[in-house]
């Protein structure tokens, strides 16, 4: 797709491509390309990669150490990274928990954690959602007691994206029970390894083991972790998930996955023994695909050139992340249903893909939850 | 990307200031029951401010402007819901004779469609046959030391107003372009009322003699002609976001005001997050819209044909939804004549349908994808 770059962001895009090629490393390009599930050490790899030419942080300011690229040159680093098969950026440390320490933490916190999610040393993992909270966050119960220099902590975080590589966790927790539930919510910092943590997997749908439990018993949290103002934490938390919302539309990854499907539509017969690619109606299917993936990469754009006018992600991140998991599920099932009877085999990477990505319309707010904001921020109703 | 210039928010604010001003709803109901279907009068207020020689080349009287210009000037006239001929005369006309047209022809047309003292009509698409740029019947052959015309041509925007009709035919294997006096022996127009309070022609041609000098340009037209239909497409597809814009909005409004079972429709689940997806829709088609105007005159022809077929489909696609649902939530009101609503609704039925409908579009972008035969 033209997007009429500049002739410097072209000569970015070249370097881009030039470094990945370079230096993913071969195992690891096979390892996504192939739709395995990646390791903590995978993921650390590439993220130390990224770390070591000033490249993890695209969205970050540069007071921070991050890139402070525009909109379109997160967008062309994104897509050429996907395409080229190196892993994603873990959003929890980098895109989900840092602007909220950047914008709402202490100077001690920021010196503290940010270097440390740049470098990859610390893993995060994002303690929101709980067995009775989900789409009603707000209705959380995981207590936080203030006692001297500490909080006492107690309560359970579910739905916890790979908890068990995680250093540290950022929790939503309630430190005031009356008034409105959002009145009463503190955000805490905690390290895993604080005893009373534990994390207990939930296995998922395509078998594996990508979500946990985690559960609190008398943890103990310095004071000096809580971000903010003490219950302040609903306004932190829209924030960040404005930011996580954004980081959903996934444009890169859809790209390469519209890529292996037209290969795929090329190779696998259609009923009548020509390619899936002449069989009309899954020719449409496909151009359809391609029509939403056009349509989500000029959104992505002017919400992140939104974003970046504003510094702040706005009400239009729902609109983004509805599309992008519609479209993200609709690759899925597309190419489950191009291998015919060989998507039957388990375990297998298209089906296991398909089934995982049901995820993608209810996690960061469901996509109910994305349309009754867009109501009321967006269309004032 | 895809924000204006200042030069272009500055036109646009006054290009507004006119339609506010001199085109509200009773005013243009009145200017659609009149004899020609448009106003003689708001036409000249648009050369006034320039919208009519915008895109018109700098050689011949214009501003140069481009894609993104004409969205400006299309998705103001989808929010007025505006009669007057500027996609057949301005995006259509102009856009031909300046692609196809040799140096004599530009200078002799040009200058005065930019001024608004001349009206132009393509005459293209023909009886019997759908989308496919391809069909064409009607045959020119060379008689004299001129051309000998002979076919039929339908919907063609504007055939009863225009000074100058441009018709294609084919020409000993070429698909070549035509100027043709409406007045002249043997051209027939037959003017006729559309669904969307707009007016078009069927035009019929026995035996028109031309002079060698009425083929426009010279050679195949295909690429010219291919090149016009594509931008008209996304000069629609503007027209269309502006138009869903305005449906959006008095959706909106409507849903905050009417009161059923006690409270505002508004409150209702079911109807908000059928407006949210309206609203997504409408974001949606905004978002290929621009990418189409950026390509325009800029992104390889090839490129340039896909990301257009591709935003045809998506912005058809919304102009139905958006268009049915702005109905369906009005509820009685909505299928009345008297609201605005329903003639907004009748202009994108009728977009969504000009120059290919979603079929045609969604199987054009398939096989460009695979790289097979086009229809």
């Amino acid at each position: 797709m033209d997007l009429g770059l500049s002739a410097e962001d072209t000569a970015f895009r070249a370097e881009v491509r030039e470094f990945v090629h370079r230096k993913l490393p071969l195992e690891l390009r096979h390892k996504v390309l192939g739709g395995a599930r990646l390791t903590k050490e995978d993921y650390l790899t590439w993220h130390r990669i990224l770390f070591e030419r000033g490249w993890i942080a695209p969205n970050w300011p540069r007071a921070f150490g991050g890139c402070e690229w525009s909109a379109m040159r997160q967008h062309v680093f994104e897509e050429e990274c996907a395409l080229a098969g190196a892993p994603g950026i873990m959003p929890f440390g980098i895109r989900m928990v840092a602007p909220v320490i950047m914008k709402f933490g202490s100077a001690q916190q920021q010196q503290r954690f940010l270097p440390r999610i740049l470098s990859g040393e610390d893993w995060w993992c994002q303690g929101y959602s709980e067995p009775g909270a989900g789409s009603d966050l707000a209705s959380l119960k995981t207590r936080a007691e203030r006692q001297g220099g500490h909080y006492v902590v107690n309560g359970q975080k579910t739905w916890t994206t790979l908890a068990q590589f995680a250093d540290w966790i950022f929790c939503l927790v309630r430190t005031q029970a009356d008034g409105r539930p959002q009145e009463g919510i503190s955000f805490l910092l905690i390290d895993m390894r604080t005893k009373g943590v534990t994390v207990r997997p939930i296995i998922m749908l395509d078998g594996e083991h990508e979500i946990n439990e985690v559960w609190f018993e008398n943890v103990e949290v310095p004071a000096a972790n809580l971000v903010g103002e003490e219950n302040k934490g609903w306004t932190y938390a829209k924030f960040l998930l404005g930011h996580e919302r954004t980081g959903n539309a996934g444009v890169g990854q859809c790209k390469r996955w519209l890529a292996e499907l037209k290969t795929l539509a090329q190779r696998q017969p259609g009923n009548d023994g020509r390619p899936l690619a002449d069989d009309a109606r899954f020719r449409d299917r496909i151009a359809r695909l391609e029509i939403d993936l056009m349509t989500l990469e000029v959104m992505n754009l002017r919400v992140l050139a939104l974003e970046q006018e504003r510094h702040a992600p706005g009400p239009e991140a729902s609109m983004l992340k509805i599309m992008g998991s519609e479209l993200q599920q609709a690759l899925t099932e597309a190419t489950m249903h191009a291998l015919g009877h060989d998507a039957a085999v388990y375990p297998g990477p298209a089906t296991g893909r398909y089934l995982n990505f049901r995820k993608a319309s209810i996690y960061a707010g469901s996509n109910e939850i994305q349309r009754n904001i867009i109501t009321r921020h967006i269309l004032g109703l | 990307m895809f924000g204006l210039t200042g030069e272009q928010q500055q036109f646009r604010d006054s290009l507004q200031r006119l339609l506010r001003a001199d085109y509200p709803f009773e005013r243009r109901r009145a200017i659609a029951q009149s004899a020609t279907g448009w106003s003689a009068e708001i036409w000249r207020g648009l050369a006034e401010i320039g919208a009519l020689a915008l895109t018109v080349p700098e050689a011949h009287g214009g501003f140069g402007g481009g894609g993104m210009d004409t969205f400006v000037v299309m998705e103001e006239c989808g929010r007025a819901l505006l009669l007057e001929p500027y996609l057949a005369t301005i995006v259509l006309g102009a856009g031909i004779v300046a692609r196809a047209g040799n140096e004599a022809q530009c200078a002799s047309i040009l200058p005065a469609v930019g001024a608004g003292e001349r009206q132009l009509a393509l005459a293209h698409y023909e009886p019997g046959t759908r989308f496919a740029p391809e069909a064409v019947a009607c045959e020119a052959r060379r008689e004299g030391g001129g051309w000998e015309l002979n076919g039929a041509k339908t919907w063609v925007l504007n055939g009863t107003t225009a000074d100058l009709l441009i018709v294609t035919a084919r020409a000993a294997g070429d698909l070549a372009l035509f100027l043709v006096e409406p007045s002249a022996p043997g051209v027939t127009v037959h003017d006729y009322p559309m669904y969307d309070a707009r007016r078009a022609a069927d035009v019929r041609l026995d035996g028109v003699r031309l002079t060698a000098g009425a083929r426009l340009g010279s050679g195949d037209a295909r690429p010219a002609l291919a090149e016009t239909i594509d931008a008209a497409i996304a000069a629609v597809c503007a027209e269309a976001v502006g138009a869903m814009s305005v449906l959006l909005d008095a959706t909106g409004q409507y849903l905050k005001t009417r009161k059923q079972f006690g409270v505002p429709i508004g409150s209702f689940q079911v109807l908000q997050h059928r407006m949210a997806d309206m609203l997504i829709a409408t974001e949606a088609a905004r978002s290929m819209a621009l990418l189409a105007a950026s390509c325009i005159g800029h992104a390889a022809p090839g490129e340039h044909s896909h990301t257009v077929s591709a935003t045809k489909v998506r912005v058809a696609e919304a102009a139905r939804y958006v268009g049915q649902q702005a109905v369906q939530l009005h509820g009685g009101i909505g299928v009345t004549d008297e609201l605005p609503v329903s003639h907004y609704f009748r202009r994108l039925t009728m977009i969504e349908m000009a120059f290919g409908d979603v079929d045609y579009h969604l199987d054009a972008v398939g096989r460009r994808l695979f790289d097979r035969e086009l229809q």
